[in-house]
């Protein structure tokens, strides 16, 4: 009995060692895949100041794949025209593309209809659209709206407008140290006054994952909606709408590989049925006469004048390449060069890191003693490396840190190990040219 | 490299490690806040007049090295100049750094400023030498509310 009991564990070990074997296999292999993808942006092959680029600013803008601006580029040779009512050929070919990306946006966040997807302008937009129609038909005098410590401008400003303007108050959840949700705060401040959570699910500033699921939940528990900002998300990540149960949920193309000047705001039908119009004229009506008009259904009731068609298209073969190569090998691989990263940055003497959650996506923020972040910047510069120097479109979370500024590098999957060496010879540049 | 070397002299390197005038001046006459809201650069500029002449500048804050070693030169290079002097000083520098050719009798004038030569060949810098001229020439404006290169 005792011997089988180890030779059948023996069999177990020898078992589980090959599964690891092979999970190590194909991680390799896919992480292989993900590498050959580089050569797919034609912009990463040029240089800057006579050095090869290495771009460390992806969660600005992300750089485009050839098929996005092939896609843009077909959309204006050969099918340009304007959208819906059109009988022509031209503008049925351009309606159908163009509704053909709702149905890739609705398949991506996994929304259960193709009418809770609105097509704005980018993330600010969106957030502007639901602060506007939800806010002002739902938050009155003496009301709350609870937004984070860590949110983008342009998740404060639009809500601070509205509170503002209805005299309710801002409330905001406070972080800790590693620039993480202060969970049991945040539970405090859900009160019945809170009429509306709006939430970063990835912070831009720190890099931080918010647990949204359960924050979700926790708000759902005492009725109140949440709005997601998945700007920082949607290029990294799987995101399914439904399983986070997000009442909104708002991103914005070019940071996810598409064009600029176009992204999506999707709603639960529920609310945005009940939801006035944000912006009017052609398109979001009905009928119109000078004693009354009738609005359209959704989502055109929310999507007055002729849209960012060629813009659309571009973000619909962005999806498509998105999908191709699986958005949760990319999170995999972004993690590791951002592990590489962290552990290298930790040789720059007076270097210390801002933003360390547990949970983190491929953002690196940071400052060195006595060296102003623009000082770094210029001179990773002039090594072809670009990050971004400043306030990150986020004061408070500056604040919260004590820092005027940080330089922030941030990583896609078209970034390399090597490109992460190079940017460590620059900081030892800037330690040597300023220190 | 020979551009970032002529951004970073050693002139500016120094006056960044070691600023002169960087104190609060008690008896000032005016003093205001100058902020650049991009890059955070944050500083109080103070001045003491005596009659047309400006007898003391000092400031305090925190920036970058060009902004921190701009603030300090001109503290020093201003002290016992006329406001008809620090005026022509002004538009000087500021044609110095924008890149805007000046004639050689403006070179002269400049003195150490021409140290500041180099920032005309990064255009986001700009801002960051100017901000302490800036914030001088509110003061001696007799402005009061904080100013921002924005």
């Amino acid at each position: 009995m005792h011997t089988t009991t180890v030779h059948s564990s023996k069999a177990g070990k020898a078992a589980m060692a090959n599964d690891a074997e092979k999970a190590g296999r194909d991680l390799l292999e896919r992480f292989e895949a993900i590498r050959g993808c580089r050569h797919h942006f034609p912009l990463l092959r040029r240089r800057v100041n006579g050095k090869p680029l290495v771009y460390f600013d992806n969660a600005a803008t992300s750089q485009k794949p050839q098929v996005v601006i092939d896609a843009t580029l077909r959309y204006y040779e050969e099918e340009n025209s304007n959208i819906h009512r059109g009988v022509h050929y031209l503008s049925e070919r351009a309606t159908q593309a163009y509704e053909g990306v709702r149905v890739k946006v609705q398949h991506l966040l996994n929304a259960a209809h193709q009418r809770e997807i609105i097509f704005v302008r980018g993330t600010t937009e969106g957030i502007n659209l639901v602060a506007y129609s939800y806010g002002r038909t739902a938050v009155g005098a003496g009301d709350e709206v609870l937004i984070s410590t860590m949110e983008h401008h342009s998740n404060i400003v639009p809500w601070q407008i509205l509170c503002e303007e209805k005299g309710a108050k801002l409330c905001v959840i406070p972080i800790n140290d590693r620039g993480e949700i202060e969970l049991a705060e945040y539970e405090k401040l859900l009160t019945p006054r809170t009429k509306i959570v709006a939430l970063t699910h990835v912070s831009n500033a720190l890099g931080t994952i918010n647990p949204v699921k359960t924050m979700v939940a926790m708000a759902h528990a005492h009725g109140i909606p949440v709005l997601l900002d998945g700007a920082q998300a949607v290029p990294h990540m799987k995101v399914d709408v439904r399983d986070l149960d997000c009442d909104f949920y708002v991103f914005s193309a070019h940071k996810a590989f598409g064009p600029t000047g176009v992204g999506v705001l999707y709603g639960v039908t529920k609310l945005l049925d009940a939801m006035p119009p944000y912006q009017s004229g052609g398109d979001m009506i009905k009928s119109v006469t000078f004693e009354k008009t009738i609005y359209n259904d959704l989502p055109y009731k929310f999507e007055a004048g002729t849209p960012n068609i060629g813009g659309g298209i571009g973000m619909g073969a962005a999806i498509d390449y998105i999908n191709e190569i699986d958005p949760a090998s990319l999170a995999e691989f972004e993690h590791e060069l951002l592990d590489y990263a962290t552990k290298r940055v930790a040789e720059i003497p007076g270097l210390r890191i801002i933003g360390t959650a547990r949970e983190k996506a491929a953002v690196l923020s940071f400052v060195i003693d006595g060296i102003h972040p623009h000082d770094i910047g210029t001179i990773l510069d002039d090594e072809g490396i670009a990050i971004r120097t400043g306030h990150h479109c986020a004061q408070p979370v500056m604040q919260r840190f004590g820092v005027p500024a940080t330089a922030r590098a941030s990583f896609a999957f078209y970034n390399t190990k090597e490109e992460i060496d190079v940017f460590l010879a620059a900081l030892h540049r800037v330690r040597e040219v300023l220190g | 490299m020979s551009a970032l070397r002529d951004l970073y002299q050693q002139v500016i390197l120094d006056h960044n490690r070691n600023p002169k005038n960087f104190r609060v001046m008690p008896d000032a006459t005016g003093s205001i806040e100058g902020y650049n809201p991009l890059c955070g650069d944050h500083y109080t500029v103070f001045v003491r007049m005596e009659g047309d002449v400006i007898a003391d500048v000092s400031f305090t804050g925190a920036g970058c090295a060009i902004s921190k070693a701009s603030a300090s030169v001109m503290s020093s290079v201003l002290k016992g100049k006329t406001l008809v002097e620090a005026e022509g000083m002004f538009k000087d520098f500021h044609a110095l750094v924008t890149g805007v050719a000046s004639s050689e009798e403006g070179m002269e004038r400049l003195g150490k400023l021409a140290a500041f030569a180099g920032v005309s060949e990064f255009p986001a810098r700009v801002k960051c030498a100017s901000l302490p001229w800036h914030t001088l020439h509110a003061v001696l404006d007799g402005k009061s509310r904080p100013i921002s290169t924005e």
